[in-house]
């Protein structure tokens, strides 16, 4: 029988993984920051163990919010390094359905599927969170936060808001 | 190619967000529309994340937190183009600057996508995805402007005349230009975005009844609006910059 390959820091790696489901976006509070897909990484190093935080936007304010809350939810495990993720594109395709679900519970709607790149995707008939129809108009791209949407619902005639696509 | 030679690079595209982003956020509160309001604060946020990420990479290269890079300067010291520091102006003003400049800019950022430099090329395809909200709304004003009523028409009108002299000074040179293009940091020069960001703005004008022979790369006069990217500025970027460095130089080490 092969000896399974010793991974030493595997555990202090999953249970930082655990502990940041606990880490909610500042912005929409039921959802936490794996659910957004918005960790890369997670990796011991000599020191300090190093989070990968990836942007929604670039000037989202909450940034330093979630680093500092990540490195609080951590401090269990020693020195947290939370290093921002400017090489690669955070997108709403990193979202997991649990995410587009607890969005779609506090009232938001999630964001459409498809590459954010295409124009197509970006004005969308939104469904609506409360009614569930899609007979809905864009009413703004800009929203109360960078990552979100003004919309109206014609059906049951309720502003709602939508995770931008990027 | 040493670090530093990129700096130049990095300040000018930095800089334009960030003047940029200072212009934007004074619509804040007076906006003619609270979505308006809205969004030119969102614009805001963004193009100084933006200016923000280009300064964390001179920061890496300096040595100097990104704050004092960004604020620690005298005027003469940002690089800038002209364009950006130009004040608000009226609604149709700011409107037809955004749009100007958001053609401008993704022309550059989709060059720099191709750069050589990994760090640069990566990030930029970050912006690129922010940046397609503000061309979405710029054009979207533009067709308003335009086909609103006899004074939204003459008001855009007016703006665009009185941009156009300053759009070459977007594609200035940066110094050290040539060796970057020679090492494929820049892919191209900055003047041959040009005639593409005519291809762009060009039908959008058309299409909604702007075209005049004061309006088109023919109406450019060589280096007209040139000096921003060698930080010789206007007395309305002097202006501005006391403004934007009044807290920043009360205590330039404060912890926030």
């Amino acid at each position: 029988m092969v000896a399974p390959v010793a991974r030493p820091h595997a555990l202090r790696e999953d249970r930082a993984w655990t502990l940041l489901q606990e880490v909610k976006d500042p912005e929409i509070p039921t959802v936490s920051v794996l659910e957004l897909g918005l960790i890369r990484s997670v990796k011991q190093g000599p020191a300090a163990i190093l989070v990968e935080l990836m942007p929604t936007f670039l000037g989202c304010p909450a940034i330093e919010a979630m680093q500092q809350m990540i490195r609080e939810q951590l401090a269990e495990l020693g020195t947290i390094d939370v290093k921002l993720v400017t090489d690669e594109p955070w997108t709403t395709s990193r979202i997991t359905e649990q995410g587009r679900e607890k969005l779609r519970c506090s009232g938001f709607a999630p964001p459409p599927r498809g590459d954010s790149l295409e124009l197509h995707v970006l004005q969308p008939h939104a469904r609506c969170p409360y009614c569930d129809s899609s007979d809905t108009m864009l009413e703004s791209s800009f929203g109360p936060t960078l990552c979100r949407a003004v919309h109206y619902c014609k059906a049951c005639r309720s502003p709602f808001e939508q995770f931008k696509a990027i | 190619m040493i670090d530093e030679k990129l700096v130049p690079l990095l300040m000018a595209l930095a800089d334009d967000e960030l003047v940029l982003g200072y212009r934007d956020s004074e619509w804040t509160g007076i906006a003619p529309l609270l979505e308006e309001d809205v969004a030119l604060s969102s614009m805001a946020q963004d193009e100084i994340g933006h200016a923000r990420m280009f300064y964390e990479m001179v920061s890496g290269i300096l040595d100097k937190s990104p704050d004092s890079i960004a604020l620690g300067r005298e005027p003469s010291g940002f690089h800038h183009c002209r364009l950006v520091e130009r004040p608000r102006g009226d609604w149709a003003y700011s409107m037809a600057r955004q749009f100007l400049y958001d053609a401008a800019d993704g022309v550059r950022l989709e060059m720099l996508t191709r750069s050589t430099h990994k760090p640069l090329a990566l990030g930029v395809a970050k912006v690129i995805r922010e940046e397609k909200y503000h061309r979405m709304h710029g054009e979207s004003w533009i067709g308003k402007l335009a086909h609103g009523t006899d004074e939204s028409h003459r008001r855009l009108e007016a703006a665009l005349l009185q941009l156009w002299p300053d759009l070459p000074g977007f594609f200035e040179p940066v110094e050290g230009e040539a060796e970057l293009v020679k090492a494929g940091v820049l892919p191209e020069p900055f003047s041959a975005l040009l005639p593409r960001w005519w291809q762009v703005v060009e039908p959008v004008l058309a299409r909604h009844g702007l075209h005049g022979p004061n309006l088109g790369l023919n109406a450019f006069s060589d280096h007209s609006g040139y000096g921003g990217r060698e930080g010789r500025h206007s007395e309305d970027f002097v202006k501005l910059w006391n403004e934007m460095t009044l807290v920043y130089g009360v205590d330039p080490e404060a912890v926030w």
